[in-house]
C-alpha cells in the first residue's frame, strides 16, 4: 500500500482479557484512508474483539489507541459514533416492523420546526440513497417483508451513508446472493475512492482476496501476518490462520486424515432436492446406520435451517424426507420424534428447562414410554441416574435444578434425554461448542459409542475440528448448497477450508 | 455471570436459608398476605372470625374457585383466558334455555329433559373453548386477543338467547349441587374442593401434568424435546372454558337466575385468585395449591370489607390496589428465583 500517507486509525499493542483469558495479546493494527482491509482468522482468534475496541463496545484494554495520530480513549460505542466510526455486526440489527425508509434513517429522521418527521422528504433520500447502491425497491414498503439479503445490504446501506470514515463490516456476505455481494463490493469501491477506510471481516477468503488491498491474519488472538491481498494466495492465508505444525494442545487436524470406505449399512435418512427460501438449495444425502455424518460450513451457510427441517421444526419449500424408506412430512416435532428423529440444536437453552431438575430434563423426551397417564417418578430417577452415570455427568444428583450443572455437563445432559429409548437418526448442532478438552473428548466418545450401536448420526458444525474429529463422511454446505463431499479419501482442515 | 456467592460447587446442602427463602418467595408471599388481612379483620371485626363466617367465604369463593382451576392450566401455559367470565356466563344460560321456564318468562326457549340439557350446555363450553384452542394453536392469534374475542362471541350467544330476560329454572342436579347442601356443608363447596382436588391431581402426578409444567417453563425446549406443544396448549383451553361453564351452571344455580352480564367480575376475581395466589404469570411456576391460598386471599379481602365499616366504592379501589401488589410480588419474586438459579 501507499506508503508515507497517514493512518486515520491506528493501536499499538493492544491486549485484552476476559477473566484471565487474553483475547489478543499485543496486536498492532493500522488503518490508512481509502483503504480496504481484510481482517481473517479462526473462530476466537480475536478478530470481534478488536473489531469491538474499535467500535467502542470494549473500553477496558491496555494498548494505544490512535485516531489520526492523536490518543483518544473511547468511553462508549457513542464516543466511536462521534469520531465518525461505524460497524455492521453480523446479526442483523435492523427494525423489521418500521419501513425501508425509517431504517435507513433510524434515529436520525429529517423533522421539521416543529419536530415532526417529514415522511416525503424521508422517503425520497431513502429512496436516493438505496439506488445508489443499486437497491431499488420502495422505501415505504415494510422492511420485513423483504428478503433476507436485502435487509442485510440496506443494513449496510444505511451504516456505510451514515458518513461514517471508519466503516467496519463483520460477516456482511454471508446472506447476500452473488449479484448483492458485486453489489456491495461495487459500493465499496466508491466509498474507497472518497477515503472511507473500511474493515471487511469474513469467512469467505475468495471475497476477502477480491475486494481488499491488505489482509490481516489473526489466531489465538496474535496478529500473525499482514500482506497487500495481491501478494498472498487462499493457500497462504489458510495455512497463516490454522497454523503449521499443531498447538500440541489438541489434536489440530492441519495433517490429512483419511476417511473410511463409506458404510453400506441400510440407508435411515435420505434427503431428496430439499429447498428453503434464501437458505437451502436442492441439498441431497443420505445417512446409514452406524454412521457419522458431517456437514461443515461456515455460519449462515443453511446448517441450522436444515437441521430444524430434519426436526420437523420448519418446513421445507420443496423436497422431501424419506426416514427407512417412507417418505415423511412432519407436522411436528412430536411427529418427527415419533419416527425416529432426534435434534441437539446449539443452544442449551432453546433445549433445556434450566429451573427444572435434571432428571427431569432427562425424561421429558421419554416420558410416554415410561408412563402412560400417571407419571413414575421413581422410575424417572432411575433412569435418569443411569445417564448421569454412564455420561459421567458432575455432580452426579439427578434432583438438582439443570442450572446448577456446568456448561458441558447441560450439554450432557441435552445428549442424554436421547440417550434411553435411542433415535434411528440423532441430529447434533455444534456438540462441542465452546466445551473444554475433556467435556469435548467425553462427548466425542459418546457419539462413537452411538455409532457402535447403529445409529446414524449427523453432526452439523461451523468448527473445521468438530467435524474432522467425529465424521465418517463429511459433506461441505455453502450458501445453502452442498458444494463437496469427501468420502474414502484424505481430508484435513486446510482442505475443508479451500472446499467452503 | 459465574456467581460464586452461592459456592455450586460446595453441593446443594450448605446453601443456607435465606437462598431458599428467596427461591420460595413465590409460595410464601400470598400465605402471609393470608395471614395478616385474617389478623386484620379478625381484630377489627367481631363478627369476622366465626365458623359462620368461614362458611360465608368458602360458599363466596366456590364459583371462582371452580373457573380458576382450568385457568390456572392455561397460566401456568404462559397464555391467558380472558373469556372465562363470558363463557361461564352463556353455560350458564343455555343450561337454563333448555329447562322447561315458568310461564311468566317471556324467552322462546326449548325445554329438554334434565341431563340432555346439561350434555348440551357442556358442550357449548367445550366448542367455545374448542375455538379458542385453534384460534391460538392452528391460526396463531396470540390468546390474549383470541380470548378478547371469544369474551364478546360468548357475551353475544348470550344475549341472543336470554333477550334481555332472566330465566330462573335449571335442571334438578344443577339446582342441588349450586345452591342446596348436605350436612350443612353446601354442595357448591364440596363442587369446588372436588375440582381444585382434580386439578391438583392431575398437574402434579399425570403426564399431562408434567407437559404443562414445560411448556409454561420453557416453550422453545418443549419444542425441542419433541413435545406436541399446539396439542398442549389446545387442551388447556379447552379444559378453562370447560371449568367456566361448569362454574357457570352451578353461579346460575346459586344465584337463582340466568341474565346477561351476571358473572361480569368473575373475570378479574379468578385471575386475581390465580396470581395472587403466586403462580408465575411467566408460565412453568405455581399450581392449584397457590390458586386456593389466592382464592383465600380474595374471599378474605372480599368478605371482611363488608364487615369493617367502610364505603362500598372505595372497596373497589381497595381491590384494586391489591391486585397491584401481588402483580408486583408476582414479577419480583420471578426475577429473585431466577437470580437464586443462576
Amino acid at each position: 500500500m501507499p506508503e508515507g500517507r497517514q493512518p486515520i486509525l491506528e493501536l499499538q499493542g493492544i491486549t485484552k482479557s476476559f477473566g484471565g483469558v487474553e483475547a489478543l495479546r499485543g496486536v498492532d493494527f493500522a488503518l490508512l484512508p481509502g483503504e480496504i482491509h481484510g481482517l481473517v482468522g479462526e473462530n476466537g482468534a480475536g478478530k470481534s474483539t478488536l473489531m469491538k475496541i474499535i467500535a467502542g463496545v470494549h473500553t477496558e484494554f491496555s494498548g494505544r489507541f490512535l485516531i489520526d495520530g492523536a490518543e483518544t480513549h473511547f468511553r462508549s460505542a457513542r464516543d466511536a459514533h462521534a469520531a465518525g466510526i461505524a460497524m455492521v455486526h453480523q446479526e442483523l440489527s435492523v427494525a423489521p416492523d418500521l419501513t425501508v425508509a425509517e431504517n435507513v434513517f433510524l434515529g436520525n429522521q429529517p423533522t421539521n420546526a416543529l419536530g415532526l418527521v417529514q415522511w416525503r422528504r424521508m422517503a425520497r433520500e431513502a429512496g436516493e440513497q438505496l439506488s445508489r447502491f443499486g437497491i431499488d425497491v420502495d422505501p415505504m414498503s415494510r422492511l420485513g417483508d423483504l428478503p433476507i439479503g436485502l435487509q442485510q445490504l440496506i443494513e449496510i446501506a444505511r451504516v456505510l451513508f451514515s458518513g461514517a470514515r471508519i466503516v467496519i463490516l463483520d460477516e456482511p456476505t454471508s446472506a447476500l446472493s452473488p449479484p448483492e455481494v458485486e453489489r456491495l463490493f461495487t459500493t465499496l469501491r466508491r466509498l474507497r475512492e472518497q477515503g472511507t477506510a473500511i474493515v471487511f471481516i469474513s469467512h469467505f477468503i475468495e471475497d476477502i482476496l477480491r475486494v481488499s488491498d491488505t489482509v490481516t491474519v489473526f489466531r489465538n488472538g496474535r496478529k500473525v501476518t499482514e500482506t497487500a491481498s495481491a501478494d498472498t494466495t487462499k493457500g497462504a492465508l489458510i495455512e497463516a490462520m490454522i497454523g503449521r505444525g499443531g498447538e500440541a494442545l489438541e489434536h489440530s487436524y492441519s495433517d490429512d486424515l483419511i476417511l473410511p470406505r463409506p458404510s453400506d449399512s441400510s440407508v435411515v435418512l435420505k434427503v431428496d432436492q430439499l429447498s428453503l427460501t434464501r437458505s437451502l438449495q436442492d441439498v441431497s444425502f443420505e445417512a446409514r446406520a452406524g454412521e457419522v455424518l458431517g456437514i461443515y460450513g461456515f455460519m449462515g451457510c443453511g446448517q441450522q435451517e436444515l437441521s430444524r427441517i430434519l426436526f420437523g421444526k420448519l418446513k421445507p419449500d420443496a423436497g422431501t424426507l424419506i426416514v427407512e424408506g417412507k417418505p415423511k412430512t412432519f407436522a411436528s416435532t412430536a411427529a418427527a420424534r415419533r419416527a425416529g428423529v432426534a435434534l441437539v440444536p446449539e443452544s442449551r437453552r432453546a433445549m433445556l428447562f434450566h429451573q427444572e431438575p435434571v432428571f427431569k430434563n432427562i425424561s421429558i423426551s421419554i416420558l410416554d414410554r415410561i408412563s402412560s397417564l400417571l407419571l413414575k417418578p421413581a422410575q424417572e430417577r432411575e433412569i435418569a441416574k443411569r445417564q448421569v452415570e454412564q455420561l459421567q455427568i458432575r455432580p452426579p444428583v439427578v434432583g438438582l435444578d439443570l442450572g446448577m450443572l456446568s456448561g458441558g455437563n447441560q450439554q450432557k445432559v441435552a445428549l442424554a434425554k436421547w440417550l434411553t429409548y435411542p433415535p434411528k437418526l440423532l441430529v447434533l448442532c455444534e456438540p462441542t461448542r465452546g466445551m473444554d478438552v475433556g467435556a469435548k473428548n467425553d462427548v466425542i466418545n459418546i457419539v462413537r459409542d452411538l455409532r457402535a450401536r447403529g445409529l446414524a448420526i449427523i453432526v452439523l458444525s461451523t468448527e473445521p475440528e468438530t467435524v474432522l474429529s467425529l465424521a465418517d463422511r463429511i459433506l461441505v454446505l455453502k450458501r445453502g448448497a452442498v458444494v463437496r463431499e469427501f468420502k474414502n479419501e484424505p481430508v484435513s482442515k486446510d482442505r475443508l477450508l479451500e472446499a467452503a | 455471570m459465574a456467581s460464586s456467592e452461592t459456592a455450586p460447587a460446595a453441593g446443594q446442602r450448605g446453601k443456607g436459608l435465606a437462598p431458599f427463602l428467596r427461591s420460595q418467595m413465590r409460595n410464601i408471599a400470598p400465605f402471609l398476605t393470608l395471614i395478616f388481612l385474617s389478623a386484620f379483620f379478625a381484630f377489627a371485626s367481631p363478627s369476622f372470625a366465626t365458623i359462620d363466617n368461614l362458611g360465608n367465604i368458602l360458599t363466596q369463593v366456590s364459583v371462582t374457585g371452580v373457573i380458576a382451576v382450568g385457568l390456572t392450566f392455561v397460566i401456568l401455559c404462559a397464555e391467558i383466558d380472558l373469556s372465562i367470565a363470558s363463557i361461564a356466563n352463556v353455560t350458564g344460560i343455555a343450561v337454563a334455555y333448555f329447562t322447561l321456564q315458568e310461564s311468566y318468562v317471556n324467552i322462546p326457549n326449548i325445554p329438554l329433559p334434565g341431563a340432555a340439557a346439561i350434555l348440551l350446555a357442556v358442550l357449548l363450553c367445550a366448542a367455545l373453548g374448542l375455538v379458542n384452542a385453534l384460534g391460538l394453536t392452528v391460526i396463531g392469534i396470540p390468546s390474549f386477543i383470541m380470548t378478547l374475542a371469544m369474551m364478546q362471541i360468548a357475551a353475544g350467544i348470550s344475549a341472543l338467547l336470554v333477550r334481555g330476560q332472566i330465566a330462573y329454572k335449571v335442571p334438578s342436579l344443577i339446582s342441588t349441587l349450586g345452591s342446596g347442601s348436605i350436612g350443612g356443608i353446601p354442595w357448591i363447596v364440596i363442587v369446588a374442593a372436588i375440582m381444585l382436588l382434580a386439578g391438583h391431581l392431575v398437574l402434579t402426578y399425570t403426564r399431562f401434568g408434567r407437559y404443562v409444567y414445560m411448556v409454561g417453563g420453557n416453550r422453545e425446549a418443549a419444542e425441542y424435546s419433541g413435545l406436541n406443544v399446539k396439542l398442549i396448549l389446545g387442551a388447556v383451553m379447552v379444559i378453562s372454558a370447560v371449568c367456566s361453564g361448569v362454574g357457570g351452571m352451578l353461579g346460575v344455580a346459586h344465584f337463582g337466575s340466568a341474565q346477561q352480564n351476571e358473572f361480569d367480575t368473575y373475570l378479574l376475581d379468578s385471575i386475581a385468585a390465580v396470581v395472587v395466589g403466586g403462580t408465575s404469570l411467566f408460565g412453568g411456576r405455581g399450581g392449584i395449591g397457590n390458586t386456593i391460598v389466592g382464592l383465600f386471599v380474595l374471599g378474605v379481602l372480599n368478605n371482611g370489607l363488608d364487615h369493617v365499616n367502610i364505603d362500598s366504592f372505595l372497596k373497589i379501589l381497595i381491590r384494586g390496589v391489591i391486585l397491584l401488589v401481588a402483580l408486583i410480588i408476582n414479577v419480583y419474586a420471578q426475577r429473585l428465583r431466577e437470580q437464586a438459579a443462576e
